[in-house]
């Protein structure tokens, strides 16, 4: 069980929280002149790494707060 | 290599069984080959075999960092069938079921194939909709799938709870009865054995650490053992896919997340059939060791340790105990995780890379055990011909640019 530290909260476990992917996608600014290879990377296309993982989490059986924080994929350490 | 057979197996028994050979040869690196591929999983190894004893290529290398068969191949729970929802998928995964019909004759090595049927089981509306759409989905290609009313399922399977007061009521459930499972080790050593007494070079502890690019090729791989040069490159590491596609420049669009599987002690048969319920979320066959096993679903974070999280067992051990109450007394013995490579679509993909001369079979998540067969099969073609077999051709790395997904969530969220 991973122990989660909510910014609000404090340390909770893993699962009062829902997982909400890779940080930092951002959508298109001006997706009416994104070609096709755009779309794809911004759509499908993903980091996956083999250690520090920026990562959204949300506390969504407690406080509801989403933040990011980063997470080691070989230890499930967390990192800043 | 010398032909298994009663025979021998006689032959062996009176002379102490002191002359048997090994079963495939520990080859040192070469400095080229025409086709190297990288990761010596199932996939890995199947395509090496068939790139040798189908298209005439043998100077091949397979490289596992670890031991062959030590990935997923090894770490999963061995369910095999082809009940798939779209077109492109009923076709490429029955076709590996029509191989895995004829794959120990083909291998001369017993990959103990048992066709004990799955049956997915159906407890809502939804899930009876559904079921009986893929059953005729299913049937429209030729596939062979049936639909069973509680008094069946309770006929074909007696150790289910399906009664009124049932925690999770039984309101039907799909079966394949040419799907079973298989022994994932001998797919593995089967594979092997053949594919090196064809030529093929099977180099374990040997991990690609990097590639040399020039003009849109890979002109060189690093490894562990030194570096090589190579006609063309089949890149089949599974979880690790993402890893070396950065190593070669390019992004996929898979996330590698935790699946994990678990056994009890070994009892006397008592289920002789593979049940699943992707609605509350479990597995359950037995192995002709007598252990249960049981799985579920992945974890929902990214993860390349192979260590699953608790709460998913203490979910799908609730889950089981609903429908076989009869199990509540059994202990666990152990439990395993593996790193699976998940698609978009939870379909795989195979074919073409950016670079010239380097081919990809990934994307099989927690799923591809029972592709092996036509997933090797298909890639050899696709690698040798230099264009995807017609069966493998929807499955390419551009649908993802076309729009042309196959969506099979249905048929692999948590069945296997
Ligand atoms: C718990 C669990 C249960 C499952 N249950 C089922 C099931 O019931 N039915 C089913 O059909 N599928 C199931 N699967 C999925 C199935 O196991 C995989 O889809 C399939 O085995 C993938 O085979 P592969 O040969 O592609 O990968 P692997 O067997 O993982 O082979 C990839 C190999 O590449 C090697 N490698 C990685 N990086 C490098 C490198 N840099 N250099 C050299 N080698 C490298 C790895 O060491 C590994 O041996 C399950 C998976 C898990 C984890
Ligand atoms: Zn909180």
């Amino acid at each position: 069980m991973l122990l989660i530290v909510c910014p609000h909260c404090g340390p909770r476990d893993q699962t009062e929280f829902s997982h909400g992917g890779e940080a930092g996608r951002v959508r298109p600014a001006n997706p009416e002149v994104l070609g096709d290879a755009e779309w794809t990377d911004y759509l499908f296309m993903r980091t996956n790494p083999k250690g520090v993982h920026k990562e959204r989490w949300c506390h969504s059986a407690g406080c509801r707060k989403w933040f990011v924080t980063g997470r080691d994929t070989r230890s499930h350490g967390w990192v800043k | 290599m010398r032909t298994y057979s009663a025979l021998a197996l006689l032959r062996e028994g009176l002379s102490g069984h002191r002359g048997w050979q090994r079963a495939w040869a520990d080859a040192t690196p070469k400095p080229h080959y025409d086709v190297v591929i990288i990761g010596g999983g199932g996939h890995g190894l199947a395509t090496a075999h068939y790139l040798a004893a189908e298209h005439g290529i043998s100077n091949v290398a397979v490289l596992e960092k670890g031991w062959i068969g030590g990935g997923n191949t090894g770490r999963n729970t061995t369910i095999v069938r082809s009940n798939y929802l779209w077109d492109e998928s009923a076709r490429l995964y029955d076709h590996a079921l029509g191989l895995w019909e004829g794959l120990s004759d083909a291998l001369n090595y017993n990959v103990m194939f048992s066709q004990r049927g799955v049956m997915n089981l159906a407890h809502n509306l939804g899930d009876v909709r559904e079921g009986k759409r893929r059953v005729n989905a299913l049937r429209l290609n030729g596939v062979d799938s049936e639909w069973l009313e509680p008094a069946a399922v309770k006929a074909f399977c007696p150790p289910l709870e399906v009664g009124a007061a049932a925690r999770y009521p039984v309101m039907g459930a799909t079966l394949q009865r040419r799907a079973g499972t298989a022994r994932h080790d001998a797919v593995a050593w089967g594979y092997a054995r053949a594919a090196s007494a064809r030529g093929v070079d099977i180099i374990q502890n040997c991990e690609v650490t990097g590639f040399r690019r020039e003009g849109g090729r890979i002109a060189a791989i690093e490894t562990t053992r030194g570096s090589m040069t190579a006609g063309k490159v089949g890149m089949v590491v599974a979880g690790h896919s993402s890893v070396l596609a950065d190593m070669a420049g390019f992004r996929l669009p898979v996330e590698s997340h935790t699946l994990q599987a678990l056994v009890s002690e070994p009892v006397k048969p008592v289920l002789d059939t593979v049940v699943m319920s992707n609605a509350v979320h479990v597995y359950v066959s037995q192995s002709d060791k007598g252990e249960l096993v049981i799985g579920a679903g992945i974890d929902d974070y990214l993860s390349y340790a192979q260590r699953g999280s608790f709460p998913v067992i203490e979910h799908q051990m609730g889950a089981l105990l609903a429908l076989f109450p009869s199990f509540s007394r059994l202990r666990m013995l152990r439990g395993w995780g593996g790193t699976v490579d998940i698609c978009p679509d939870a379909s795989p993909i195979i074919g073409r890379t950016p670079l010239d001369n380097l081919f990809i079979n990934c994307g099989w998540g927690t799923g591809g055990f029972k592709a092996t067969p036509g997933s090797g099969h298909v890639f050899a073609h696709t690698i040798a011909r230099g264009e995807p077999h017609p069966l493998a051709a929807p499955f390419g790395l551009e649908r993802f640019t076309s729009g042309r997904l196959i969506d099979e969530h249905g048929a692999a969220a948590v069945a296997h």
